[in-house]
């Protein structure tokens, strides 16, 4: 955390969507374990990743995010059975074509965290938090009247 | 072509004489040799404004949602593009197929008058195709042009056959082709991300958000859209952020992943000439890369790409291996 936060002077807001029952579970874990990870990742409880609607991942752009991701079960675990396989297909179409639109492709990302991973939970948000700093402030997906509003 | 319309014609009379069906759905003639419009004909008399011509690209299904509905049957006249259109619709429930009765029509490919007025011809008076001569008749005399410069872009690289029919009206077969429908989006994957947002932005941005593109879309059929709701964030419909332009066309082509049937009639319609169709075909692209060919509209049963899966489908991340960074 003291890394990210005091040596690069560009700190991005990440908006990470996790699943009720594995991802929140697994960040719960991460918390509860003392591991560290970048307090600018916002996180937004969904009932399973099969909820998160494409207009979610862009409108968290359009309000200020510099990253996206998406976690949930994995595959085979859901606690809906299904819900995670519509989701991988649809987040590898929307990411793909994102990147198609010029979106920087490490701006978006979607992980499988279990709630017994709060390891991997912290090491991924890491992961994704250095990728986007290096990646610099959002520019292409973003809303001029919301940045003003600031 | 005149053969085929008298053919067309012919039956269209039959049918509402006959009482078979109650309407005819087809073209009806403008101002303009190139100027027609989609019409339901529902008397004899009504069918003097018939037309079938070089200009009918058209498609008609998506008219068939509320006119399946209506008393009685009702006839359409389906080109093979527009057959995939039905059976998606059908799928979907939207068209009562029992309704309908689908009489396939000939297409060796439609005009663009736009395209061909963009050569410096203006008031077009009539048009006649000879294999890939097209002779335009003009104000100003006669002028022969090269067809594949002037068809309508949705037609340039179609391959389509007729998916339904329940008769058909074909005189004339249309020689077989060889052409990659991907060659323009694999153009654009092969340029750097900066390349490629610079090209979607300069595209983007000449669009008027007239939504005409949406209305047209067979599969943008849905009852209340997402784009009219004044609380999606994304109504204002004014260039005070190209979030909004962005924001629509992501959705849009996102809603039809997997629906698109590639009749191109999105990229006909915009009035901004905006080419709708590489944004929906990047879809098509990658979803045959990912899970496998796949035609929407092929058939009306069997599930679509984005309601089913596999256990060992790729992962998201994997899209992205072996591109270039
Ligand atoms: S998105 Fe365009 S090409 Fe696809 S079905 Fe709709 S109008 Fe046709
Ligand atoms: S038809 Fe063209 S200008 Fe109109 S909303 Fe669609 S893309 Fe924009």
């Amino acid at each position: 955390m003291q890394e990210v936060t005091e040596k690069k002077e560009f700190t991005p807001t990440i908006v990470a969507f996790c699943c009720n029952w594995c991802s929140y579970a697994g960040a719960d874990l991460a918390g509860s374990s003392r591991l560290t990870y970048p307090a600018n990742v916002k996180i937004i409880r969904v009932p399973c990743s099969c909820r998160v609607n494409p207009s979610f991942v862009l409108k968290a752009f359009q309000q200020g995010a510099d990253g996206v991701i998406l976690c949930g079960c994995h595959p085979g675990d859901c606690h809906y059975v299904t819900g995670n396989y519509y989701t991988r297909r649809r987040m590898a179409l929307l990411y793909s074509f994102l990147n198609y639109m010029g979106i920087e492709k490490d701006r978006t990302c979607i992980e499988w965290v279990s709630a017994a991973e709060g390891a991997k939970f912290a090491a991924v948000m890491n992961d994704f938090v250095k990728k986007v700093t290096d990646l610099g402030e959002n520019k292409r997906l973003t809303d001029l009247r919301v940045k003003e509003g600031e | 072509m005149k053969d085929v319309e008298l053919k067309m014609l012919e039956r269209a009379k039959a049918l509402l004489e006959g009482g078979e069906v109650a309407r005819v759905i087809g073209w009806k003639k403008g101002d303009f040799c190139y100027d027609v419009s989609p019409a339901s004909f529902e008397t004899v008399e009504e069918l003097d404004g018939f037309v079938y011509n070089w200009f009918c690209g058209a498609n008609l299904s998506k008219y068939l949602i509320e006119m399946s509905k209506k008393e009685g049957k009702t006839a359409v006249f389906l080109k093979p593009c527009d057959t995939y259109s039905f059976n998606q619709l059908v799928k979907e429930h939207r068209i009562k197929r029992e309704n309908v009765y689908v009489i396939a029509v000939e297409c060796l490919g439609k005009l663009d008058a736009e395209k061909i007025k963009a050569k410096g011809i203006s008031l077009i008076t009539d048009v006649e195709v000879v294999d890939k001569d097209v002779k335009v008749t003009s104000a100003y005399g006669v002028e022969t042009l090269y067809k594949p410069d002037v068809v309508l872009t949705k037609c340039e690289t179609c391959q389509k056959t007729h998916q339904v029919k329940d008769e058909e009206i074909i005189l004339h077969e249309r020689p077989e082709r060889d052409v990659d429908r991907f060659a323009e989006v694999a153009k654009l994957e092969a340029m750097t991300e900066e390349e490629r947002f610079a090209f979607w932005r300069s595209q983007l941005s000449k669009c008027i958000r007239c939504n005409a593109c949406r209305n047209v879309c067979p599969a943008c059929s849905c009852v209340k859209c997402v784009f009219d709701n004044p609380a999606s964030g994304i109504a204002a419909k004014a260039n005070d952020s190209d979030f909004e332009e962005s924001m629509f066309h992501i959705i849009r082509a996102f809603h039809v992943a997997g629906r698109c049937t590639d009749c191109g009639e999105c990229s006909r319609v915009c009035p901004q000439n905006i080419p709708l169709h590489l944004l929906n075909r990047k879809f098509i692209k990658d979803i045959d890369n990912f899970y496998g060919e796949y035609q929407a509209g092929e058939t009306a049963e069997g599930k679509t790409p984005l309601t089913s899966y596999t256990e060992g489908d790729i992962e998201a991340k994997d899209v992205f291996n072996g591109e270039a960074k």
